[in-house]
C-alpha cells in the first residue's frame, strides 16, 4: 500500500466539499428574519410606550438603552448565546448583537482580573466593528462636507 | 527494533496494566457514560476558573489510577501528559502536585498517543519499568483560548467539533501486574500531512490525511492488512474527517468503515447532543481508550486494536497569518496476549 497521497491540494478541497453537510440556509434565514424581527418590534413597542412620557429623542434614547440591557442580562444568564444559536444573524445585527459581543468577552476574562483581563479583552469582538464603523462614518462624512459644496 | 519506514517493534511488549477516566457533565450524558470511571458536575467543579477545573479533574484522573494500582508516587518512574492550552500548563499544575519526574508534552489532540509511544518506548529501552501517560482537555478552556468567547451568541459551522471534557490516563508496566493482558507491540510515530485544509472549523478534514498516512504507513511496515486487528480507532476525526478518511481508503481499493471507530463520534449521541460533528481534544481519545475500549480489551471482546490519534498542529496566531493547518497521526497496536 502507498501511504504517500497523490493528490493535490484541490482535489481533496473537492473532496471535502463533497463530504460537507450543506448548512440549512433556508431554515437560518427564517429564524434570523423572525427574531430579528421580533427584537425590532420589541424595539418599537418601547418606543411608542415611551413616546407617551417623553418626546421622540429621548424615546430613542430610552429605547436603546433598554435593549441593551436587556441583552446583557440574557447573555449574563447565559441565554443569548443560546438564542444565537437559532437566530444568527438576527440576533447579531440589532444592537442586541452588539451588546452580547462586548459583555461575552467581558464575562469571559474576568479571571485575568479587572485591568488585564476584563479591560483589556471586552472590546475583543466589538473592537474592529468600532474601528472600521467609526472610520468609514468619518470617510463619509468628509465626502458629504465636500459634496454639499457641489450640489 | 525499526522494522520498515517508520515502525517500532516492542521486544518488551509493555502492558498496559491500568487506565484511569473522568468526563465532564456533557460526557457523561453520552452513550459511553457506564465506562467512565467518574465525572464532575458542572464545568466548573467548585473551580474559580475553567483551567484550574481542567487541571483538577486531570489531577484527580491520575490519583484515581494510583489507588486503582494500589501505587504511590515513588513506584512511578515517570509521567508523560499533555494537554491543548499554552504552555501545557492543565498538565503542569495538575502534576505539581505529584511527585515524580515528568515530560510535558504537546501533540494537539495526537498526545494521548504520543505519550503512550514514548512510556513503551522508555519501557523498551530497560530505563523505566512504570510509566504513566495522560491527557486532558475541557470545552471551556479550550474554546477560549481557540474561539469566541462562551457567551457570544453565533452559529457553528457544520463541520465543527465539540471539545471533550475529559482526562484519561493509563499505567505503563514491564511486567505484568494486573489481569490485563494488553499489550503495546508496535508503535508508529507520524508524519506530518498537510493538504491545504486552512478551516478551523473543520479539523476533522484537516486531520484525516494525517491518519491515512500513519495507518497505512503502519500496515507496510508491519506487512499487516486491515482485517488483521479487530478495529482501527482514531481519536477525533468526527463524522466529517471519517468521511474523509474512508474516502481516502477508497483511492487505495481498500475499505476500512467497517473496521473504523472513532472516539469523537461515539462519545456523544450526535444527533441529540448538539455537537455538529463530534468530539475533539487529547480528552476525547483518553478517556474514551481509557474508559471504554480498555474495558473492552480487558474482557476480550476486542483483542487487536489499532490505536491512531490525530492532532491539528495550529495555533489561532498561525491561523491568523492564512497559514494551513499541518497534522499528525501516531499509532500505536495493542494486542491482548493469548
Amino acid at each position: 500500500m502507498n501511504s504517500n497521497l497523490n493528490i493535490t491540494n484541490s482535489e481533496y478541497d473537492q473532496m471535502i466539499s463533497k463530504n460537507t453537510k450543506k448548512s440549512p440556509i433556508a431554515k437560518n434565514i427564517f429564524f434570523a428574519f423572525l427574531i430579528g424581527g421580533l427584537i425590532c418590534v420589541l424595539g418599537q413597542l418601547i418606543f411608542n410606550f415611551s413616546l407617551k412620557y417623553v418626546d421622540k429623542e429621548t424615546a430613542s434614547t430610552i429605547t436603546s438603552i433598554s435593549l441593551i440591557f436587556l441583552s446583557a442580562f440574557l447573555t449574563a444568564i447565559n441565554l443569548y448565546s443560546r438564542l444565537g444559536k437559532i437566530a444568527g444573524a438576527g440576533s447579531t445585527i440589532p444592537i442586541t448583537g452588539f451588546a452580547n459581543s462586548i459583555v461575552s468577552p467581558a464575562i469571559e476574562f474576568k479571571s485575568e482580573g479587572f485591568i488585564l483581563g476584563l479591560g483589556s479583552n471586552m472590546f475583543k469582538v466589538a473592537g474592529p466593528v468600532l474601528v472600521y464603523g467609526i472610520t468609514s462614518s468619518i470617510i463619509l462624512g468628509i465626502i458629504y462636507y465636500f459634496l454639499k459644496f457641489i450640489l | 527494533m525499526k522494522i520498515g519506514k517508520q515502525t517500532f517493534k516492542l521486544e518488551s511488549m509493555p502492558y498496559i496494566s491500568y487506565t484511569s477516566s473522568i468526563v465532564g457533565p456533557k460526557e457523561v450524558q453520552g452513550p459511553l457514560s457506564s465506562f467512565f470511571d467518574t465525572h464532575i458536575n458542572d464545568v466548573w467543579d467548585k473551580e474559580k476558573t475553567f483551567e484550574k477545573c481542567e487541571s483538577k479533574m486531570l489531577k484527580t484522573c491520575i490519583s484515581n489510577l494510583e489507588k486503582k494500582a494500589n501505587i504511590k508516587d515513588d513506584d512511578i518512574d515517570i509521567i508523560f501528559s499533555g494537554d491543548l492550552l499554552n504552555q501545557c500548563i492543565s498538565s503542569d499544575f495538575a502534576i505539581r502536585n505529584f511527585n515524580v519526574p515528568f515530560l510535558g508534552l504537546f501533540g494537539a489532540c495526537s498526545t494521548f498517543c504520543e505519550g503512550l509511544l514514548l512510556s513503551s518506548v522508555m519501557i523498551e529501552s530497560n530505563l523505566a519499568n512504570t510509566v504513566i501517560c495522560s491527557a486532558s482537555s475541557h470545552f471551556c478552556s479550550a474554546e477560549r483560548q481557540f474561539r469566541m468567547p462562551l457567551e457570544h451568541g453565533n452559529q457553528r459551522s457544520t463541520t465543527a467539533q465539540a471539545t471533550v471534557t475529559g482526562a484519561g490516563a493509563a499505567l505503563i508496566t514491564k511486567e505484568k501486574i494486573s489481569s490485563s493482558n494488553a499489550r503495546i507491540t508496535y508503535v508508529t510515530p507520524g508524519k506530518i500531512q498537510d493538504l491545504g485544509v486552512k478551516d478551523m472549523a473543520n479539523m476533522g478534514a484537516a486531520m484525516a490525511p494525517a491518519a491515512f498516512n500513519t495507518i497505512a504507513q503502519h500496515l507496510t511496515d508491519t506487512k499487516r492488512d486491515i482485517d488483521y486487528y479487530d478495529a482501527i480507532i482514531t481519536g477525533d476525526l468526527g463524522e466529517h474527517g471519517s468521511k474523509m478518511l474512508h474516502d481516502l481508503f477508497k483511492l487505495e481499493n481498500i475499505d476500512i468503515s467497517k473496521k473504523h471507530i472513532d472516539c469523537g463520534c461515539i462519545i456523544y449521541d450526535l444527533k441529540k447532543q448538539d455537537v455538529n460533528c463530534g468530539g475533539s481534544g487529547c480528552g476525547c481519545i483518553a478517556s474514551v481508550f481509557s474508559g471504554y475500549f480498555f474495558n473492552e480489551l480487558t474482557a476480550k471482546n476486542i483483542n487487536k486494536i489499532l490505536l491512531v490519534a490525530t492532532g491539528a498542529l495550529m495555533s489561532p496566531i498561525s491561523s491568523g497569518q492564512g497559514e494551513s493547518i499541518p497534522s499528525i497521526a501516531h499509532a500505536i497496536a495493542i494486542e491482548n496476549e493469548v
